[in-house]
């Protein structure tokens, strides 16, 4: 559900990216945390660097900062070539995970550091501090030091100093990691909503999808140093190109199997664990004969206790664990081929545990749509 | 005291109503007994080693000196005690000179421990690893060779016929019009040989505090500092430098405060025509055997240090109100 408020700028051949990353190397002795890495990233983007830890994803954000010079390879910021310019002189400012604040300063100190280098008067400089504090709420707290703050506010405050000088570019690292679930929702929304009255570009590093989903307009996923996608939020989650990116974003359930016949438009699976064939919509690119995986995510599959008829992807199955989460809950329903399949639905209906529509133990009927599955070619 | 679960003192809630019931000695016995032997030991140590002693150089500060065994005697009527001995600090210029010598040297040495220590200790903390505790040991190595082994080494290498000596002339001398050369450089028996063995020696109480102090700041915020547009020498001045206050005060005190009552350094290379406070308090002590006056000096010295300290006092807890 990313806010698209850039216009897609990266569907328009026409628009120079704001951030290019030119196949950059970094190398740390004998490891290689960033291999290779291209991208594009344009302005007004709130772009998200996806991975687990160690992929390369902070090294690339400091790479961006200037705080790690790559080893191969060029980073433009607006048409400036910056791989060698260093932190001090880069029109980018970053918002650390552990936020970074100077603990001898109070909030206003802090956000007034970086002003510090500017050519402003005084009064303008008193102005944009304070401008900053309103923005982040915080101009109660002027006075206080780091440690009289909650994480939230720190958090805030973080915020506010890394904007305070204006950057053409901000960066985030892991910007929610530090909050609890409450906290984290409605500063994932503050945050969308200060990029959008900037207009400044945000580049978040984040290791959670859902943060990374929510928040921004494109997410690269990272892995092992290299980019394996790069899209919006529907993209990587509606159509992975990848075992990997499926896997990564959400939960999902592969079948390994073979395409047995085509038409124009479908295409027939034989998949030993479903335990019979599976239709799904085909692209040009499949054929009869080639090894694929059918990749469908639990919430678009159904599950019924009524008996479906066999054969437009329904299968039958024992559910054998069950987890309540309020508004859905989620199934694991073993087929006869002992393959297990999550089935995630939504609580739509308000009840008793005995209405609900399956209990352990219970006979269930699975199908989904031909157009639910994704086809992986490895 | 983290790790000391917190008890109630007081008294403990006993099971009366059962046979066998603890007695309240049985019951610290059991509790408490530990915790309380092990603060008590160092109170009890400080009280017989320190408090006491000090006690009895205080009361001998107000006696009377006198050719006898022991050198000093209390008045037999009201009020006992003399304040003449403190009197005579003020009136006789060779005390207050004393002081002021030790005061001097102490400063300029802690100044110069300081100037050379910082960027040492800065340097080992930001090393990594191995090269770390390499420069760790070489700070530390000294310490196994003797203290005066050490000084006497200095004493050969300052005397004028040494190869330090000679070397420092011969440099001196590049500089110098032919006329006017030197033959050696006066080091030995000055107040510049005290400061520079003082400094040698007093370097690595300077350099570890402020390596402990260093170490623990978090290189972020000098990241952090960067990214808002300091420079590296800025970096330093509005990061570093105050949040390692608390090491410098330490590492200064450690430096200051045995550095002004030296008395080993003064004697061995100092200059007996001006000397420290500790050489004054010896003299007196041994040579005059003023005993109530080398203990009023030593007391008068006391009091000089403890204004600093309290200083120190009151910034660390500033500084614990500020970063936690």
């Amino acid at each position: 559900m990313g806010i698209e408020n850039s216009g897609k700028a990266w569907e328009n051949s026409t628009t120079a990216p704001f951030i290019r990353i030119e196949s950059v190397t970094k190398k740390f002795s004998d490891f290689i945390a960033v291999n290779n890495v291209s991208l594009d990233i344009y302005k007004g983007e709130l772009f998200a660097l996806l991975g687990g830890s160690g992929c390369g994803k902070t090294t690339l954000l400091r790479i961006l900062a200037g705080f790690e010079s790559p080893t191969e390879g060029r980073v433009w910021i607006d048409g400036q070539d910056m791989t060698s310019v260093p932190p001090y002189e880069r029109p980018v400012n970053m918002m650390f995970q552990s936020y970074a604040l100077f603990p001898h300063m109070t909030v206003e100190q802090n956000v007034g550091y970086g002003l510090k280098h500017e050519k402003l008067t005084d009064v303008q400089r008193k102005d944009r501090v304070k401008q900053m504090l309103d923005l982040v709420q915080l101009s109660q707290f002027a006075g206080r030091k780091p440690h009289q703050l909650s994480g939230g506010q720190r958090q805030r405050v973080a915020l506010a100093r890394a904007l305070s000088k204006q950057p053409k570019v901000l960066l985030l690292d892991e910007p929610l990691g530090a909050l609890d679930k409450k906290l984290r929702e409605h500063t994932q929304f503050e945050i969308m909503n200060i990029q959008e009255k900037t207009g400044i570009t945000f580049v978040v590093v984040t290791h959670d999808q859902e943060e990374a989903m929510t928040l921004s307009t494109r997410i690269a996923v990272m892995d092992k140093g290299v980019i394996r996608q790069t899209g919006t939020p529907t993209e990587v989650y509606e159509f992975p190109k990848t075992k990997f990116v499926a896997d990564f974003i959400g939960s999902i359930n592969q079948f390994a199997g073979t395409v047995k016949s085509v038409t124009k438009d479908k295409a027939t699976i034989a998949c030993a664990d479903w335990g019979g064939e599976i239709t799904v919509n085909r692209d040009a690119s499949v054929d009869v004969g080639q090894n694929v995986s059918v990749a469908v995510r639990p919430e678009k599959i159904s599950i019924s206790k009524k008996p479906l008829a066999k054969g437009l992807n329904a299968v039958e199955g024992k559910v054998i664990d069950l987890g309540y989460f309020g508004k859905d809950s989620l199934y694991r329903v073993k087929l006869p081929s002992s393959a297990l399949i999550r089935v995630n639905r939504v609580n739509d209906q308000r009840g008793h545990e005995t209405e609900r529509v399956a209990q352990w133990e219970d006979q269930v009927w699975l199908s989904f749509e031909p157009s639910a599955a994704i086809l992986l070619k490895d | 005291m983290a790790g000391v679960v917190p008890q109630k003192s007081g008294p403990v809630p006993q099971e009366l109503e059962l046979p066998g019931g603890k007695s309240g000695f049985r019951n610290w016995l059991d509790r408490n007994a530990w915790r309380d032997i092990i603060i008590a030991v160092p109170y009890v140590w400080l009280l017989l080693f320190f408090v006491v002693p000090f006690f009895i150089i205080i009361a001998m500060s107000l006696a009377y000196s006198v050719i006898a065994q022991p050198p000093f005697r209390y008045d037999q009527t009201w009020p006992f005690v003399t304040f003449d001995n403190f009197a005579r600090l003020f009136s006789d210029y060779v005390y207050l000179r004393g002081y002021l010598t030790s005061l001097r040297n102490a400063l300029l040495a802690t100044a110069l421990c300081l100037l050379l220590g910082y960027p040492m200790a800065l340097g080992i903390a930001r090393a990594k690893g191995v090269w770390r505790n390499m420069l760790l040991l070489l700070i530390i190595l000294p310490f196994w060779t003797s203290f005066l082994l050490r000084v006497y080494a200095w004493i050969g290498m300052m005397g004028s016929n040494s190869w330090f000596n000679r070397g420092l002339t011969s440099f001196i001398n590049v500089f110098l019009p032919a006329a006017s050369e030197i033959h050696s450089v006066p080091m030995m028996n000055s107040n510049f040989a005290v400061i520079l063995v003082v400094v040698y020696s007093y370097l690595p109480f300077m350099i570890l505090p402020l390596f402990a102090n260093l170490e623990k700041l978090d290189y972020t915020l000098n990241e952090a500092a960067m990214d808002l547009g300091s420079r590296p020498m800025q970096v330093f001045r509005d990061v570093t430098l105050p949040l390692s206050m608390p090491g410098i005060v330490a590492g200064c005190l450690l430096v200051f405060i045995p550095a002004t009552g030296e008395l080993v350094i003064p004697s061995l290379v100092g200059n007996a025509a001006d000397p420290m406070i500790g050489r004054v308090i010896n003299d007196e002590f041994s040579l005059n055997r003023h005993w109530p006056m080398a203990s009023t000096i030593a007391v008068a010295l006391l009091m000089l240090l403890v204004v600093p300290i309290m200083l120190y006092n009151r910034m660390q807890e500033k500084a614990s109100e500020g970063v936690k």
